[in-house]
């Protein structure tokens, strides 16, 4: 790994102009961005460190809202996000449980793994991203694998979730890295279902509309057992391949509906 | 470089790091910790798992400049005060819960972890908090075995089921 | 009652408390004085021609001590393959040099062609990477598949192997005519053709190596993750470094397990070595665990097709099988020999068949060396002929149990020679099917299964019967067959003045409880307490010649070679006693560590003895030497053939593939047990690794020869998830007859035995749930290969 300047700011206002400087990079958890370093894969000159930000972490309930500081931990989120249990659901099954003391929200999104498994949340929930400039709405956070809205110098503060009345994620591991090799997320509202599936397509997490459509008039798992996804936009490799994955997807569409 | 210090095993201990320094390496380069070991480059063995504040981390991955002024705690310092075995280590003797014993010290601390947050876990509880801690040796049945026992229930009748 | 002490006691571990409390000591826990850094350059790409390397800005970059290349070992020795293969028309085995360092050529992802040392490890990885960019690399095609790499001249692996075959080998060679005579006039013939997969062994910890050099004395020392550091020494002194054998001390500290992979020579050793001594400053070396995927020894890969012919009634009247082993870009030490005499002389397995023949190919390719991990050549038997067996039994419409029980050799028939040369000396298969069955409950399976499907899950019971030849080996068969070593093992029981014991034993412990096990055969065998006895292993500086450990040898070889030290122990001891006692030797008994003239209550206790043998001062010299210290060297008289049943109980989930293994049941005969506790953490462990190899394991790497399984990421272990508690019996015993302690080996069967039973397991859920058209899956049986198997 490549040295560099370690800061540790603690305010938003302090990291804001911490990383504007040529070459920092945020920290949060460092459970991706450190194995990345290793494999010098990244080599930022100066590092951030967001989790000594005392305003950026905790999970706070108003009404139907739940906020998410961007530096708390998924363990934090499994514990204390109980108004949105399948949201904490989601959080306790993250990695590992070294991983899930570690790893934060914020790091998760920025990050957008194709096969990890808060993007699912946030996009099936119409969740807001609260960044140190602006607020982005979930749709338009998305911007394929390992792609966000996120500008330079822009980091996370916080995420926003509506809470749905009827919600679960299904995920079913990828055998080595137990990342999602699919993963689905189903969230009922009063306007309708939203469903987002994680871990299976090329351009990272997606909107499934069919699904939406089926399960908005119909909210059981049969509704959508004749649906199919088409195979050649997903992911094919030697954990799956794009037939295998698109089935998958609609199987973890099914158990999260009847799960939720 | 810069200095940083910490508690480790009750002890006030401080070393000049880089900013690259990892935990892993300020604990076994720095202070001679060699319990913890290092078996992976991706963040995934767990053979490396220490308490930070009271949690299980992967010391691999978390730089030590991060966790300044925390409290860490390593297999160095799980025996009892007179230097017996403390219950978790005890009960991985007892029952075999380690052959090579590389993947041990991140196992106890793991379990450790567990038993604080759940002191009665079952079978599978046990399997999926050691998720992140991979073992060749053993397959995994006597580590199991080990956490049942320390948590106070009778392993070898559960594995028995 | 359960014994607390002595042989077939279940001794708590000693070993455990220092590896509980932190404080074992592995390769790279070790700080030297004045140590320095190597970091190795690989290559990128699976086949190329070194055209330049400039060391010269990586060698003037900051805390850079010396740069090597392949060029610096051109001249001295290769590493070399420990056995000598020879071809079905007579020709011996082509055997490429393998170099320290890649030198004009590299011939897989990870070879190492030239090496960096630094004042740190950040220093010499950053001088590294400058030389890695400053080294030019003409990328040649990538031979990776075995079909097409052999018979390509054009395309080599090694310029001068014109066809990237090692050895075309038949077993035996002289059966072949019946073997294709009895197969034509078969009424039944079950073909199929399978994969043996690829494996990255992962011993959790990485391979380390620390070289030394003191120039006062011209010594070396090499301190290594090994299994057998007398072998280790042989190798780097004699054939790679030429460096005298009394010279160099190999140590192989704690050690974080094996499998195999810490058998072999490995190019990092010599360099450290080399390097200590052109620098006189020690240099160490710590593999990252990318590393290990890339440049340790790799397991299996095998492709593989067996016939078994039979009659209607399932008795067995031929095995053919025809196999294509990877032996990768080199010949690691043992990888001659894991296809051949590791295979092919077990494919037999525990049936009276009365025609086997074998035939093995083995390629070179551009991918990492393949050797033997744990099981080596056995498990890929057994897989074979289990689920060809298996194949057999649905075809015919017959009872898998039934068609074991009729075939297998009967307990009046030892000792058995096999069409495939091994001559077994006991078993008794029929008592562990029996015993496996009734632990299974198979009778109440039927119940379980409708509980399954009630669930919407598929339940299935796969079956494994399983035999292996360990304890490896008789020296002088072993010759005959073209081993280039010895195999057998030694040991010297030093007791001293005080009375407590020293053994200095050949085998080396890296999880296997040598420490402990080894003190409970001294205390049974001289009636001292376990606690008065140490066991010395791991440094040529202390331990007499002795071959390591592997293929379940520790007990079998090491451990036999150790009784007879005692016996000489106790010999010598009468011989002081009767001095001592005033009595003829003839008259002087040994028992319970008491000397005594029989027939009176004249005795000496073995302490006395002890301490007599060092005061002597009123020995008769000429006829009594001081001291009392014995070494026994032992070469078996035969192979031991532990062998074993084992019932796999799994669940599909068909709509995703996911296999969940519900219950794994194992019979085992290991002939005498020595510590009960650490044979069934021996079974665990092998079982955990051959679900592992069945369900999750492989290796991959795409057509350009890059490793697509580098990492945690991609390479899958079996976590505890992955695995049920195991139920481990081994109470069906038949003593091996040709060894004094009556032992088999323990620690490879249960990754030998449990790969089949959980395919056979798979593919039994499948057809039951009504997926007939499924006979075949290839391991690992991943959820993407079982539901693309049922929709495909
Ligand atoms: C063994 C293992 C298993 C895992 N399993 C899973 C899994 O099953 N599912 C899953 O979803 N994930 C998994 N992960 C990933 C894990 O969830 C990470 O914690 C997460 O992806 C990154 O969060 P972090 O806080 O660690 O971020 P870091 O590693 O610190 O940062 C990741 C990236 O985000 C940037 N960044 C960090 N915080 C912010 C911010 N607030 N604003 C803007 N940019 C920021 C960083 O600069 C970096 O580029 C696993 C990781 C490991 C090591
Ligand atoms: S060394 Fe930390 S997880 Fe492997
Ligand atoms: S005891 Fe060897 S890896 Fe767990």
């Amino acid at each position: 790994m490549h040295n560099f300047d370690f800061v540790k700011p603690a305010s938003v206002a302090e990291a804001v102009k911490a990383l504007s400087a040529d070459g920092a990079q945020a920290l949060s958890g460092g459970q991706t961005l450190m194995p990345t370093m290793k494999q010098r894969l990244a080599a930022p000159t100066m590092l951030v460190s967001l989790t000594g930000i005392a305003e950026m972490k905790g999970v706070k309930v108003d009404g139907r809202t739940l906020t998410i500081g961007a530096a708390t931990t998924h363990a934090t989120v499994a514990k204390e996000a109980a108004a949105y249990p399948a949201l904490a659901n989601l959080a306790g099954g993250i990695g590992d449980p070294a991983v899930r003391n570690r790893g934060t929200i914020g790091g998760s999104l920025a990050n957008n793994d194709p096969s990890a498994c808060y993007p699912s949340a946030v996009l099936a929930s119409g969740a807001t991203v609260v960044t140190s400039k602006r607020e982005i709405a979930a749709d338009d956070y998305f911007q394929g694998m390992f792609s966000t809205a996120l500008e330079e110098g822009e980091f996370i503060t916080a995420v926003r979730f509506p809470i749905p009345d009827r919600a679960a994620y299904a995920k079913f591991d990828q055998p080595a890295s137990r990342f999602a090799l699919a993963g689905a997320f189903v969230a009922r509202f009063a306007g309708g279902v939203r469903v987002a599936i994680t871990g299976a397509s090329e351009g990272g997490v997606f909107r499934w509309a069919e699904a939406e459509a089926a399960l908005s008039s119909n909210y059981s798992a049969d509704a959508i057992k004749g649906l199919s996804l088409d195979p050649s936009g997903m992911i094919g490799d030697l954990h799956g391949t794009q037939a295998y994955r698109a089935n998958l997807a609609r199987v973890m569409v099914q158990r999260a509906v009847a799960a939720s | 470089m810069t200095k940083v210090a910490m508690t480790v095993n009750g002890k006030a201990v401080s070393g000049e790091v880089e900013g690259r320094t990892l935990l892993s390496a300020f604990l076994r380069e720095g202070q001679g910790l060699t319990g913890t070991h290092v078996g992976c480059d991706t963040s995934q063995c767990g053979a490396c798992v220490v308490h930070v504040d009271g949690k299980a981390v992967k010391s691999c991955t978390v730089f030590a400049a991060d966790v300044a002024g925390s409290s860490v705690k390593t297999i160095e310092g799980m025996a009892n005060a007179d230097g017996s075995l403390g219950v978790i280590q005890q009960a991985f003797q007892d029952h075999h819960g380690l052959q090579c014993g590389f993947c041990t010290p991140g196992m106890v601390m793991s379990s450790a972890a567990l038993l604080a947050e759940n002191p009665k876990p079952s079978e599978q509880e046990i399997r999926e908090y050691l998720e992140g801690n991979i073992c060749r040796c053993t397959g995994y049945h006597n580590i199991v075995k080990a956490v049942l026992a320390a948590s106070g229930q009778d392993a070898n009748a559960i594995a028995a089921e | 009652m359960p014994k607390d002490h002595g042989i077939g006691a279940s001794t708590k571990r000693r070993e455990d408390v220092r590896f509980l409390t932190g404080k074992g000591v592995y390769t790279d826990d070790m700080r030297v004085y004045g140590q320095t850094y190597a970091v190795f350059v690989r290559s990128q790409v699976a086949h190329g021609r070194i055209k330049s390397i400039n060391t010269g800005n990586a060698a003037a970059m900051p805390g850079v001590l010396a740069v090597f290349t392949g060029e610096d070992f051109k001249d001295v020795g290769g590493n070399p393959a420990g056995w000598l293969i020879k071809s079905r028309n007579g020709e011996a085995m082509r055997e490429p040099k393998r170099p320290v360092l890649a030198h004009s050529k590299v011939r897989h992802v990870g070879d190492a062609y030239a090496a960096v040392i630094a004042e740190t490890y950040a220093q010499a990885k950053d001088a590294a990477q400058q030389l890695a960019d400053d080294t030019e690399i003409e990328e040649l095609p990538a031979i990776v598949d075995m079909a097409a790499a052999l018979g390509n001249t054009s395309n080599r692996v090694h310029d001068e192997i014109p066809d990237n075959q090692c050895y075309d080998w038949g077993w035996i060679e002289d059966n072949r005519a019946a073997v294709d005579a009895a197969i034509k006039a078969a009424p039944h013939v079950t073909t199929l053709e399978l994969v043996n997969n690829r494996l990255v062994p992962n011993a959790m910890e990485p391979r380390a190596s620390i070289g030394e050099y003191f120039p006062g004395t011209g010594d070396y020392k090499l301190t290594t993750t090994s299994q057998n550091p007398h072998l280790t020494r042989l190798l780097v002194a004699a054939f790679v470094l030429g460096i005298p054998e009394n010279k160099l001390t190999v140590v192989a500290p704690d050690v974080g397990g094996g499998f195999g992979s810490k058998i072999y020579h490995y190019g990092e050793e010599a360099l450290v070595l080399a390097a200590a001594k052109k620098l006189c400053r020690p240099v160490r070396w710590t593999a990252e665990r990318s590393e290990s995927f890339l440049s340790d020894a790799h397991g299996r890969d095998h492709v593989t097709k067996i016939e078994l012919a039979s009659d209607l009634e399932g008795n067995f009247i031929a095995f053919r099988t025809e196999t294509m082993a990877n032996v990768g870009a080199y010949l690691s030490n043992f990888a001659t020999v894991t296809p051949t005499f590791l295979h092919g002389t077990l494919m037999a397995g525990p049936y009276k068949v009365p025609h086997v023949y074998v035939n093995v190919k083995t390629v070179f390719t551009n991918t990492a060396p393949v050797d033997a991990y744990r099981g080596a050549g056995r498990p890929e038997a057994t897989y074979s002929l289990e689920r060809v067996v298996d194949k057999m039994c649905r075809e015919l419409n017959l009872d898998p149990f039934e068609v074991r029980r009729k075939n297998f050799i009967t307990t009046d028939m030892f000792p058995y020679t096999t069409p495939v040369a091994l001559a077994y000396d006991t078993g008794n298969y029929h008592a562990t099917l029996d015993k496996v069955m009734e632990m299974a409950d198979v009778a109440g399976f039927e119940k379980r299964r409708a509980e399954s499907a009630k669930r919407g899950k598929l339940r299935g019971m796969g079956l494994s019967t399983w035999i292996e030849a360990c304890g490896i080996a008789p020296s002088h068969l072993v010759g005959i067959l073209g081993a280039r070593v010895g195999l057998y093992d030694a040991a010297t029981v030093r007791v001293n003045a005080t009375g407590n014991i020293s053994v200095m034993v050949g085998a080396h412990s890296h999880g296997q409880g040598h420490e402990t096990v080894f003190p409970q055969i001294v205390a049974s065998k001289l009636g001292v307490p376990e606690s008065s006895v140490e066991i010395v292993h791991g440094d040529t500086s202390k331990i007499p010649f002795g071959m390591g450990s592997y293929g379940s040898r520790s007990l079998a070889v090491c451990g036999v070679a150790m009784d007879k030290a005692l016996d000489k122990i106790v010999a010598k001891g009468k011989k002081i006693a009767a001095h001592m006692l005033e009595a003829s030797e003839d008259d002087i008994t040994f028992e319970d560590g008491r000397f005594s003239v029989a027939g009176t209550d004249k005795a000496k206790t073995f302490g006395e003895i002890a301490f007599s043998a060092y005061v002597p001062h009123n020995y008769p010299l000429e006829t009594l030497e001081p001291g009392l210290e014995e070494t026994a060297f032992y070469d078996p008289a035969n192979f031991t053939y532990p062998a074993g049943a084992y019932i796999c109980e799994a669940e599909v989930d068909a709509e995703t593939g996911k296999v969940d293994i519900l219950a794994f049941y194992c019979a085992d005969d290991f002939g005498n047990i020595m510590n009960p506790m650490i044979v069934e953490g021996q079974v665990h462990g092998g079982v955990g690794q051959g679900i592992g190899q069945a369900l999750v394991e492989n290796t991959y790497y795409d057509s350009n020869g890059q490793l697509l399984t580098g990492s945690y990421m991609d390479y899958a272990m079996p976590r505890a998830t992955d695995v049920p508690f195991y139920t481990v019996d081994y109470s069906c015993q038949t003593p091996c007859t040709h060894n004094p302690l009556g032992v088999k080996g323990c620690g490879e069967a249960g990754a030998i035995g449990s790969p089949p039973a959980v395919v056979n397991a798979v593919i039994d859920a499948l057809q039951r749930g009504g997926h007939t058209h499924v006979t075949h899956i290839d391991m690992p049986v991943s959820p993407s290969r079982v539901w693309s198997a049922i929709n495909g």
